[in-house]
């Protein structure tokens, strides 16, 4: 059968990397377990009548041998990965069109490796029409077509009404090669040609099975490297110096760090912990999205403030409270230095000139208003970049007020006592309590 | 006799031993040893090809980089003292999650591709198959403005922090920006504002902390800053070998660094200031579908189409952890933290949505419903919930 059939197939006779041929390859492997004949799926035949079933197993069969062999702790998941190799074709139901596993004792049948989708099958309506045909010619109540088959058909031999003669043609050769087989291998073979074409013109419109051979644009094969230039080469050399270069920390270090981290935010999980009063998406209550919004911080806002300096920069009242306290101290310069270049970054390019003049003036010049306290170095590469401004003019001053700040002000601030005040005065509950509503 | 295969670009002159033709040969490409010859005026019987040297300053290069990686993969390993989840068996199992679809927003007409929260919480934007960008109130699952892009395959879309635009692209190349209108008969298509221009398909797009900036990536394999009121390009970012696929800003508040990850399975980090790759790493073993940043900004995960995740520490400077199980094996397609970074929720091709200990390295969750591959998946702003869109047309939001 396979020699006289002219399906489109393409292959590129390479290792194709693509992802869906890792993909392909993967569940492969699997089938391949699956097929092993000492800890593989048993494969039987089964007495029916006056007939056999040859070469079958069962849809329970498979979704035990995914849970034993796969670890996997819950039959729904074995379930939907063996539909999901299903619809793609590696096994399918021998008495059903729609490509689905159940968990029963429906019985199922491997498909032969030439029709896998790893061969990059994409077979052509006259195919299909060739196919239809054949069916029609052979005298078996299996063999008989669906009412979709019977309709697509119809539409076919419309479409193809000049050539049909041709269509019929191989057709017919194709049945008289059926013919000559054994009859149990035929039985496997048009069961393994129809399971074919139920991936390749499935029953369903919209469904699983459609959707299988669609592919996302962005997924091309990527184009040959090219081999790279003495000039590209030297950047690579470069780059990994300056890797090498690169201070690292230990893992154990690294660890401790992420680990801190995530615990010190576990309370304002609210996958971890139940937001106060409640989560709007479950509750339907958005209370607490007003809380969080108000201009009057919740205790747990202000706890958080003490956290980093970042939390007090990113949240609009810890600015504010922050700058209060840094004018009681008459300080407030560095902060408002820090905003304003902040600021800078987020305007549109053409106001970025004059912004950085009036940046400049008001902080940095000789005599400014609010002058800021930055190192020689800085201060001198400033005044270059502000002869040609651009949006980071003042990186190099700003990270420096930014390192003053933290190690400075920021402690103080948290220390203060205006905001031990904030912290202890509201006696809002904090975020793993959960509120009672009536 | 002629000349031997070898994989590098050299151009050779080379002299007959009879006359002296020059015929110079260019050796392309590696896979398939391809040669291309241009014959000047020398006949192809008399053909005797001879090869005089190699270049030698490529191979020798090339050597040079590539001891120098396998020097700096030494290195990183030789700090790896421990592993994360060794460390992290210290802290306390997570419990059983009850995670629940709580909004189901059907509207779309075809695959959603991508979407984005905006800073309020509450309001999406989500793009299609089909060209549409909508917005909706999640909350109410309202649909409230919806634009026809000329474009099909919109794979980008993004919310602007103050809430009043979005931008998209996809197949067009492009990435525009739509102001968003309190009229809602008003047309959004006219105020339309084309800002990035690149020379493939737009695969991810981004705000900075302001309306006025966008960063994009494409699979024309750079990264690109832009200007949203002049549509000039602030800066752009090469480096890639082949398309980017997806992108993430760094949640600092002072911070100038992106991630991206790409085709050529490597993430990069870059410096948005100078247009530098400031770190990279190449672990995947297959093209990288989703980048994002670990809440404190220390690290990034990673998700890719070699069904893992991966995290990856920047002060470590390596791979600490890899998200995978045996019976996991499509690729994941987007990948998001929760607030504290303790759970890593990965959206796969294969419909279904794994949660992660990020930790311990053990998944705590999978969760069913779609009926197609999940092709993005975000956490909302303040955590308390995350959104996924399908290519079964749909997007739920989950807590």
């Amino acid at each position: 059968m396979a020699q006289t059939n002219s399906f489109g197939q393409t292959s590129n006779g390479e290792a194709d990397d693509s992802p869906n041929m890792l993909v392909y390859r993967k569940m492969e492997d699997l089938i391949a377990r699956m097929q092993d004949e000492k800890t593989g799926i048993p494969i039987r035949t089964v007495k029916s009548f006056l007939s056999k079933i040859p070469s079958v197993f069962s849809g329970s069969d498979i979704v035990q041998w995914l849970v034993k062999n796969l670890t996997i702790e819950d039959q729904v998941e074995a379930l939907h990965l063996g539909t999901l190799m299903a619809a793609h074709g590696y096994f399918f139901p021998i008495s059903d069109h729609v490509l689905t596993l159940k968990d029963d004792g429906t019985f199922y049948r491997f498909q032969t490796p030439y029709f896998w989708p790893s061969n990059c099958w994409e077979p052509e309506n006259t195919d299909y029409a060739v196919y239809l045909c054949k069916r029609t010619m052979q005298n078996k109540a299996r063999l008989e077509l669906a009412d979709y088959e019977a309709e697509s058909l119809a539409r076919l031999q419309r479409a193809f009404a000049r050539k049909w003669e041709f269509i019929f043609m191989q057709a017919e050769a194709q049945a008289k090669v059926d013919k000559k087989r054994d009859k149990i291998e035929r039985k496997i073979l048009d069961s393994q040609e129809r399971a074919f074409w139920d991936v390749h013109r499935p029953v369903s419109v919209y469904g699983l099975q459609n959707d299988i051979r669609s592919h996302s644009p962005t997924h091309t094969p990527a184009p040959e490297a090219k081999q790279p230039t003495v000039e590209e080469l030297q950047e690579q050399i470069k780059f990994w110096q300056a890797q090498l270069d690169r201070h690292r920390l230990k893992m154990s270090k690294v660890a401790e760090g992420l680990l801190g981290y995530t615990e010190q935010y576990a309370d304002y999980d609210p996958f971890l912990s139940t937001p106060d009063p409640s989560n709007p998406w479950i509750s339907d209550d958005t209370t607490f999205w007003e809380l969080e919004a108000s201009k009057e911080p919740t205790q747990s806002r202000v706890k958080r403030w003490g956290f980093r300096m970042d939390e007090v920069l990113k949240d609009p009242a810890g600015r504010e409270q922050f700058l209060k306290f840094l004018e009681s101290e008459f300080s407030s310069e560095n902060l408002r230095f820090w905003l304003a270049v902040q600021e800078l970054k987020r305007r549109p390019i053409r106001e970025v000139p004059s912004r950085v003049q009036e940046i400049w003036q008001e902080f940095l010049a000789p005599g400014a208003p609010s002058a800021i306290n930055v190192d020689s170095k800085s201060y001198d590469k400033t005044t270059q970049n502000v002869k040609d401004p651009g949006r980071y003019a003042f990186e190099d001053a700003q990270e420096h007020i930014y390192m003053l700040m933290k190690s400075d002000s920021y402690s103080r601030f948290i220390r203060s006592s205006a905001y031990q005040e904030l912290l202890q005065a509201k006696k809002k509950v904090g975020p793993s309590t959960l509120s009672t509503k009536p | 006799m002629y000349p031997s295969i070898h994989p590098s670009i050299h151009l050779s002159t080379l002299t007959s031993i009879s006359s002296s033709p020059v015929i110079i040969y260019v050796h392309l490409a590696v896979q398939q040893l391809q040669t291309l010859c241009f014959l000047a005026n020398f006949p192809l019987a008399k053909m005797a090809a001879q090869e005089v040297q190699p270049s030698e300053t490529i191979a020798k290069l090339k050597s040079e980089s590539e001891a120098l990686k396998t020097k700096l993969e030494e290195e990183r390993a030789k700090l790896h003292d421990v592993e994360l989840h060794q460390v992290a068996e210290k802290v306390d199992p997570l419990g059983q999650f009850v995670m629940k679809t709580r909004r189901t927003l059907k509207g779309h007409g075809n695959k959603v591709l991508c979407m984005d929260w905006c800073k309020d919480k509450r309001r999406i934007v989500s793009s299609s198959q089909d060209g549409k960008v909508i917005v909706w109130d999640a909350f109410t699952t309202n649909k409230e403005h919806a634009v026809t892009m000329p474009c099909t395959w919109v794979m980008a879309c993004a919310y602007a922090p103050s809430g009043c635009a979005v931008a998209c692209g996809g197949l067009d190349n492009k990435c525009s920006v739509y102001p968003l209108s309190l009229d809602k008969n008003e047309n959004l298509a006219a105020k339309k504002k084309s800002v990035a221009m690149h020379t493939n398909y737009l695969s991810a797009c981004s705000f900075t902390n302001s309306d006025m900036q966008i960063l994009t990536s494409s699979g024309d394999g750079t990264c690109a800053l832009w200007d949203v009121e002049s549509g000039q390009l602030l800066q752009s970012f090469h480096g890639h070998a082949a398309d980017v696929l997806c992108l993430d800003l760094a949640p600092s508040e002072t911070g100038n660094t992106f991630v991206s990850g790409g085709c050529d399975k490597k993430a990069n980090v870059w410096d948005m200031r100078s247009g530098q790759c400031i770190q990279s790493f190449e672990t995947h073993e297959s093209d990288i579908n989703s980048v994002r940043y670990y809440p404190s900004g220390d690290a990034f995960a990673s998700g890719s189409d070699d069904a893992t995740c991966r995290l990856y520490d920047l002060r470590a400077d390596r791979e600490v952890a890899i998200y995978s199980k045996e019976s996991i094996i499509f690729g994941a397609s987007s990948v998001d933290f929760s607030l504290s970074g303790r759970l890593l929720f990965g959206g796969y091709n294969d419909y279904t949505i794994n949660v992660w200990d990020v930790l311990k390295g053990t998944r705590v969750s999978i969760l069913f419903g779609h009926e197609n591959r999940v092709s993005t998946l975000r956490v909302s702003p303040d955590g308390t919930a995350f959104c996924s869109g399908s290519w079964d047309h749909t997007l739920r939001v989950r807590e």
